[in-house]
Parts: structure tokens; sequence; C-alpha cells
């Protein structure tokens, strides 16, 4: 049962040698060979490689090693394919980087390393980071653990659902319009995106520079905290890293929320809502009340804008972070008379669908003519929108909401119709465009009316919105709410 | 209701995306769609507001201007569909 542990239980028992990182590895791949089959949330992994890096921990750990120096030696955690890991593939599941192996680490990748972390496996995602339910992967299609007919959300479905069925103690995602917090929401984990320019984006492959975040998805908050103050940081390499220190994140977990002001923002508690969600999110905001917060109605009053902005800022910035694959330096070049044929017919063959809509989208609204009545304007309606969440800061400490309109959704129900996907990021994609940190963990579960399975349920995700560089008060918040409540600890498998 | 004059052809050439004809007519009329949606956008108020580009606004990030090691040749090449002589091959560019 080694697989089911969290990252704080995991490494106590090291700590003590109760168990060893070879079997706590060999327990993950294992799991990975029972369940991935069906779940299909890796892409690949290398076990020979996995139990190496194991054996170095064990090592390490018999000789002595201090784990608050290295606070994950042993800890296997597996990563989004949109992560550079030197010598590993990195596909960002798309055909158009073909047998593309990275020749260097992601800071975050570095950060891991140096932590004494297992680093295994690619996990499966939108392509490019695309999507909000991981159908658009061009290799194959994750389901979720708590329902294998159903989605596990997207773009990082792989990385939650990997954490969610114990395939691995904790992953790595990243999230441009809610693709941490949502899978994390609608597979029943922990997931956090930092505030903007916390981690560093050096070796993260691009899809909206303005608005990317590298962040972790765990089994708790605890082990959430551990792993933010592990890849947290100022990078030379990251032009747009804030150069602000990294708290220790973990000592904030004091159990004490007495006197924190929570908004709720009026705009998002609308039609649309489903009513197990709504019921589930009023009781955790009532649970928050007995714990001592105080609850205030905010308004964000160009809420019902941010996906209009959204769709034009990302799309914009993607399509000029996605000119580089054109088939000259790497990936899976389709040959032409010229090199605009090359790149014609490399990108017309080697982009998916949701892909292609996204960099048509965005050349459009940056092309000649449209700058201004499309970019230009969304840019300054971001602007109205991040003013919303600072004046709206300037009374309450934290913001509290659903993280998803509805729990997960069955596979092939929305990918008909692009603009309903679009629609379903309403409750995330506010905190991408302000810039500020946002936490997903589980506040309960829906009904599934699933045949034969009388008990079946479907997670319920909260989320958390914090102040710039409010980590500290949203992981508070968010870990006394766990403590006191049963989700945690319920196993989807 | 979709934007009137968005012509596929065109921002497809700009994009160097070589669309099929049924990919011309399904992504034309899926993103005629987006665009009708977007014209929400024009209800706003924007007057002497400040576009944002970035959340937290970084200026002047230098380093110093020292020679420092970077990717080695190698490295770089050695995902190249087509290489010579350490360099990325491409078909001809000019006549």
């Amino acid at each position: 049962m080694l697989h089911r542990l969290t990252i704080s239980e995991l490494t106590a028992r090291l700590a003590r040698r109760e168990v060893s990182a070879r079997d706590t590895m060999q327990a993950c791949l294992d799991q990975v060979a029972r369940v991935d089959g069906e779940i299909k949330a890796f892409i690949s992994h290398n076990p020979a490689d996995a139990l190496a890096q194991a054996d170095a921990a064990d090592k390490a750990i018999a000789a002595g090693a201090d784990f608050s120096a290295q606070p994950l030696l042993g800890v296997p955690i597996a990563l989004k394919d949109v992560l550079a890991v030197k010598d590993q593939p990195l596909n960002c599941c798309s055909k158009i980087l073909g047998n593309f192996t990275s020749p260097y680490d992601a800071t975050v990748v570095t950060r891991l390393k140096a932590a004494g972390a297992i680093i295994f496996g690619r996990l499966n995602m939108d392509e490019f980071a695309m999507g909000s339910s991981t159908e658009n992967s061009a290799f194959q299609t994750t389901r979720n653990p708590w329902d294998t007919a159903r989605i596990p959300g997207g773009s990082s479905g792989g990385s939650a659902a990997a954490v969610a069925a114990d395939e691995c103690i904790a992953s790595l995602g990243s999230d441009t319009g809610g693709s941490i917090r949502q899978p994390a929401a609608l597979c029943g984990c922990v997931g956090l995106k930092p505030t903007y320019g916390r981690v560093s984006r050096y070796g993260l492959v691009a899809f909206a520079s303005s608005l990317d975040q590298i962040g972790p998805f765990t089994k708790d908050v605890r082990d959430a905290a551990t792993v933010l103050e592990v890849i947290s940081g100022h990078d030379s390499r990251d032009a747009t890293s804030i150069p602000q220190p990294v708290p220790r994140y973990p000592q904030s977990l004091t159990g004490d929320i007495k006197g924190l002001r929570l908004g709720l923002p009026k705009e998002f508690m609308v039609g649309g809502l489903d009513p197990e969600v709504k019921r589930a999110v009023d009781a955790a905001v009532t649970h928050l009340q007995s714990l001592g917060a105080t609850i205030h109605e905010v308004s964000l009053p160009h809420t019902d804008h941010d996906v209009a902005v959204y769709y034009i800022i990302a799309t914009a910035e993607a399509s000029a972070n996605l000119a580089r694959f054109d088939g000259v330096r790497y990936g899976a070049r389709v040959d032409g008379a010229d090199p605009l044929e090359m790149y014609g017919n490399t990108r017309g063959a080697g982009f998916g669908a949701e892909v292609k809509r996204r960099i048509i989208l965005g050349t459009y609204v940056l092309s000649s003519g449209y700058y201004d009545a499309y970019y230009l304007r969304a840019q300054k309606v971001r602007t109205l929108i991040r003013q919303d969440y600072l004046r709206a800061f300037e009374q309450v400490d934290a913001i509290i909401t659903p993280t998803t309109p509805t729990p997960a959704f069955r596979l092939g129900e929305k990918s008909g119709d692009p603009l309903q996907m679009y629609l379903s990021d309403i409750f995330t994609i506010g905190c991408n465009l302000a810039g500020i940190p946002g936490l997903s963990l589980p506040c309960g579960f829906a009904a599934n009316a699933k045949p034969g399975a009388p008990n079946a349920k479907l997670p319920i995700g909260l989320q958390l919105l914090g102040k710039p560089f409010g980590e500290e008060t949203i992981l508070r918040l968010a870990h006394a709410y766990e403590q006191t409540t049963p989700w945690h600890r319920e196993h989807a498998l | 209701m979709s934007a009137p004059d968005f012509d596929i052809k065109y921002v497809a050439h700009l994009a160097r995306l070589k669309l099929s004809p049924e990919e011309e007519s399904q992504l034309g009329a899926q993103l005629g769609n987006i665009l009708g949606y977007i014209e929400k956008l024009k209800e706003v108020d924007v007057t002497g507001v400040e576009p944002t580009a970035h959340a937290f606004p970084m200026v002047n990030v230098f380093r110093t201007d020292e020679v420092r090691p970077g990717l080695a040749n190698e490295d770089a090449l050695r995902n190249a569909p087509k290489r010579a002589s350490g360099l990325f091959v491409v078909p001809k560019v000019v006549e």
C-alpha cells in the first residue's frame, strides 16, 4: 500500500528506515501496471530508470541524508509531458514534436532533483496544454479514476488522474486558464497554481507566456506546500520570474484561521452551477465559518468577460509561441519544395484541430486591422479584471468559489462544441488573468448515476484564490478545512 | 453571428498552416461562432484604461554582458530532422 501514502507519510517512514524508496517506487510501478491500461494517465515511463533513481535515494538515506535539506528524497513524482527533463521524451502530447528528447532540465526539474525526488514518467495532457478534458491529446485519452467513462479534466488530466489513482505520490502540471485546478477538482486531489512569476517557466513549453505557471498535484494540502517550496524561487533564466523570497510554506499550516476574511464573488454563484456543487461549496463556506473565518460578499464586475478576454490573449500568445514548430530544428518535418511549403505541410500535419483553431484565432486577433479591436481591447479589459480582484482583496484575505460549475462530464460530451468547452473554465480563468495564486481541494462528492455502481460518486472541488504572493494564506485556509473534513482520505481505486 | 470578414484562407497563410478544404470549412464555422461570442468585449468601456501585458511587469531584467556557456552544438542538433556539418538543413531559401 506504499503507493497510497502522501509525501509527508512517506518521507517520515523513509527517515525512520521503515520502508525503502525502492519498495515505494515498485509499489507505484505495480499500480501503474495494474490500472493504467484503463486510466491511461501515462504516455510513457521507464521502470528501470525509476528503480535506479530509487536505489540512489536509498543509498543517500543510508548514508545519513538530511530530509530537511532534501524534503522529497525518495518520493516518486511524475511530470506533465510539457516539462523538459534531460534525455527524456518531450512531446506536449503532439505529433509535431516527433521523437524529441530534451537536451536540458527545466528549472523545476533541477529543483526537484536537488530535493531528492524520483522523477519518472510522462503524463498525458491536452495537446500543447490547449483543452479542458485531455481529449485533445494526440496520443490517448485519459480517464477519470472515479468513473472511467468520464474525463479527468484538462489540460493536466494525466497529472491529476495519476495522483488520484495512486500511480505516483505527487505530480506537476501547468495552469494557463485552470489546467491544474480544474482537473484537481474533477479528480478529487489538491492542485495549486502559484502567483505568476513565483515558479520559473524555464523548461516549460510555452503556451501563453503571460498566463502560464507550473504547479503541484498532491493528495493533501501539506504536500502541496512542500512541493511549492521546492519548485519556487527566482530564476535568472526566466525574465518574468519574480525575485521575491520563498517562504517556508509548510510552516504556514498552523490550523488557525480565526479572523481570516473570505470573499464570495456574487457574480460566480449563477445559473449553470450544478446544484450538488452549490450545496457542497455552501457547506464548505459554513464549515470555514465554524472554524473562525468570516464571510463577505465581494463583487468582480467584469467576470462575465473573463472567457472572452482569455481566448483572445491566450490564443494570441500561443500563436506566437507555437510559431517555432516549423520542422526546421526539431520535430516531425514534412518536406516541401521551399521553406514556406515545408512550414505549411509540417504544421498542417503535426498540429491537432484544437491547436489549429487557437493558432488561427490568435493570428487573426493580432493581425493588421484587427489588433486594436481585439488584442489591445482584451488587454485593457484584462486590466479591469485584475483591478476587480485587487479591489476585492482590500476587503478580504482570500476569495472562495467552486472550482468548476459541474462535476466531471462524460467523454465526448463537449468535444464537439469548442465554445461550450471554453465556457466550462468560467471560474478558473480570472485567476490567471489577474496573476494571483489559486488552489483547488476536495470539498465533497456528487452522486453519479452509474449503472452497476450504486455507490458511485464524483469529486467536487473548492477553489481558494489569494492575493499576489498570498499562497501562505490560501494554504492555511485549505489545510484547516481539509484536516477537519473527511474528503482527503478517500481514494478512487 | 460571426465576424463579417473572417478570411480563414488568409489567416491560415499568415499562420503558415496548411488546411484541407474540410478543415477550412469546419474551422471557419467554429471560429465564426467563437468570434461572435467575443464580440461582447465591445460592451466594455475601456476609456483611459492601460493595457496589461503582464500581471507583474518586470522591467530592465538584464545581466552583465559577459560570455557564458550555452547549449552545446551537439545538443542543439540532437533532434534535427536533417543536419550537415553542424548545421540544420532546410529546403532552398533563395533562388
